[in-house]
């Protein structure tokens, strides 16, 4: 089972967001695992402003697709172009190299801590 | 009402498999990864938990002419340890299901539904079979199938599974042709050999005794490890048949389809006789015979993604206008998903018969992106020897 970070905040839809600026935002690994192999995923342009709670990309994995939900609002000021190119690192490395994109953050919503996520989450 | 489980839930267990529902059934989706098992199947060879499938015994003086009547195919007409892909259709020549009859003896036949459909065919067969001298039963079995290029090296590498040339006549694995099945022995059980699959590869399907299971799933991932063969679930099942162009019930064929929209019509025989050379009439007969020659409402078609988005079952097949944009809905997706062999998008669609001609270049609506597609013949994966 992975380790979930206690330095990281959690959604109830399975993202993951640092305390750094700009944030980094991804998806955890009791999603990627759920999802299976992902082979396809879209996230917002960098410049785009987003709001928490709303969704702003897809995972698309061999058997089904699922909404990416912004865990914080702000800019958008990078997407990570690895994971485009080779979307299998989602599932591969959910919390370092398949990291999704950063935000310059002006807001956030509700977010759980490690401990939290996991219980919602029945880790 | 909870899903049932096969004799081999604590192995899928014990393996770490991600369940899912399937067909009532408690299934593994997957072990590991869907594209390590799709690709270990091509490539090497998967073993699968089958049990789901609904078996269901035919025995009696009248089982060959009974299933004449109640199936589309000419079954009486299979020979002796042959297998012929089938299909059970309402009076209206609606699909019921597509299923699988292996002829055992002279008047024993088993007929393998799919797992939802098994109450829907038992059903229907034992209505069916008022008229006949003929027993209709569901059989309590497991079902372990080992596809691809190393099957046969498995099965031969097995401990405890042994040929049977008395008890089949002299099949051997080696000699044991396409579509057809053998008595075999695991652990000195009879067991029943299918050379059949929905996986595109050669490879085996094993009837074996519910207690029994365990053992031979056990036996047969021992003996397989140093060919390559990995347990495969559901998820690599249906990206498999699908790649293989193969139906599966409930996307291409549903009660509304017929066989010949599915691009089935040779599994109807409409020549099937009686005894005196008057045309049979089959259950579905009359509709079949007048559906037959009319022109379709929809074809189905495989189509070829030219991007990277796979299209989804229920997504709409429209025109792909000049500049690209989507125009008038021609159709929908029964079944999609990106092609782990071939590296691109493929899907299969009922689409209106004027843009069903190979290379007609059409779009998909991904959740209100529209992407190319192009028709392509089926299957889109076919394996080389």
């Amino acid at each position: 089972m992975a380790d979930y970070p206690a330095t990281l905040k959690y959604t109830k839809e399975h993202e993951w967001v640092n305390d750094e600026s700009p944030a980094t935002v991804g998806i955890t690994p009791y999603a990627a695992e759920a999802l299976g192999d992902v082979v396809f995923v879209e996230l917002p342009e960098v410049g785009a402003t987003i709001e928490h709670g709303t969704v702003v990309g897809e995972i698309e994995s061999t058997k089904s697709v699922s909404e990416l939900y912004a865990p914080v609002s702000g800019t958008v000021t990078e997407v990570n172009q690895a994971v485009i190119d080779d979307p299998e690192l989602v599932g591969s490395s959910p919390f370092e190299a398949g990291w999704l994109f950063k935000v310059d953050v002006s807001g956030t919503g509700e977010l759980l801590t490690a401990e939290e996520y996991m219980a919602h989450a029945g880790i | 009402m909870t899903d049932k489980r096969t004799p081999l839930h604590e192995e899928h267990a014990a393996l770490g498999a991600h369940m899912t529902g399937f067909g009532g059934w408690q299934m593994p989706l997957r072990y590991t990864s869907d594209l390590a098992e799709h690709r270990a199947v091509r490539e090497a060879a998967g073993l699968f938990d089958l049990s789901h499938m609904g078996d269901i015994g035919v025995h009696g003086p009248d089982a060959a002419a009974f299933l004449d009547h109640a199936l589309v195919g000419a079954i009486s007409q299979v020979q002796l340890l042959r297998a012929r892909y089938s299909m059970i259709c309402a009076d209206d020549g609606g699909v019921l299901d597509d299923l699988i009859v292996y002829r055992t003896g002279e008047s024993e036949y088993f007929v393998v539904a799919n797992a939802a459909n098994t109450d829907v065919v038992l059903g229907q067969l034992r209505q069916r079979a008022a008229r006949f001298d003929v027993e209709v039963a569901p059989v309590e079995s497991a079902l372990l199938a080992v596809q691809g290029p190393r099957a046969e090296e498995i099965l031969r590498a097995t401990a405890g599974f042994e040929e049977d040339p008395e008890a089949s006549g002299g099949v051997t694995l080696e000699n044991l042709r396409y579509y057809a099945c053998a008595p075999m022995r695991f652990r000195g059980e009879a067991v029943i050999v299918g050379r059949t699959g929905y996986t595109g590869e050669d490879g085996f399907e094993i009837w074996v005794s519910p207690g029994s299971a365990v053992g031979l799933w056990r036996a047969l991932l021992a003996a397989g490890e140093s060919f390559g063969l990995v347990p495969a679930g559901l998820s690599a099942r249906d990206s498999l048949r699908l790649e293989a162009g193969m139906p599966l019930y409930g996307h291409e064929l549903d009660t509304t389809t017929t066989p010949f929209e599915a691009g089935m019509g040779r599994v109807v025989r409409l020549d099937k006789e009686t005894a005196d050379g008057r045309p049979l009439p089959f259950v579905g007969r009359e509709a079949l015979a007048s559906r037959k020659d009319a022109p379709p409402a929809r074809v189905l078609v495989g189509l070829r993604g030219e991007g990277r988005r796979p299209a989804r079952a229920g997504y709409d097949v429209v025109r792909r206008a000049a500049d690209g944009a989507a125009g008038a809905k021609v159709g929908s997706v029964t079944s999609g998903a990106p092609s782990p062999t071939l590296g691109y998008p493929v899907a299969m669609a009922y689409v209106t018969p004027e843009v069903s001609a190979e290379g007609t270049e059409l779009a998909v609506d991904v959740r209100g992106r529209t992407e190319p597609f192009v028709v392509v013949p089926l299957p889109f994966y076919r394996r080389t020897k």
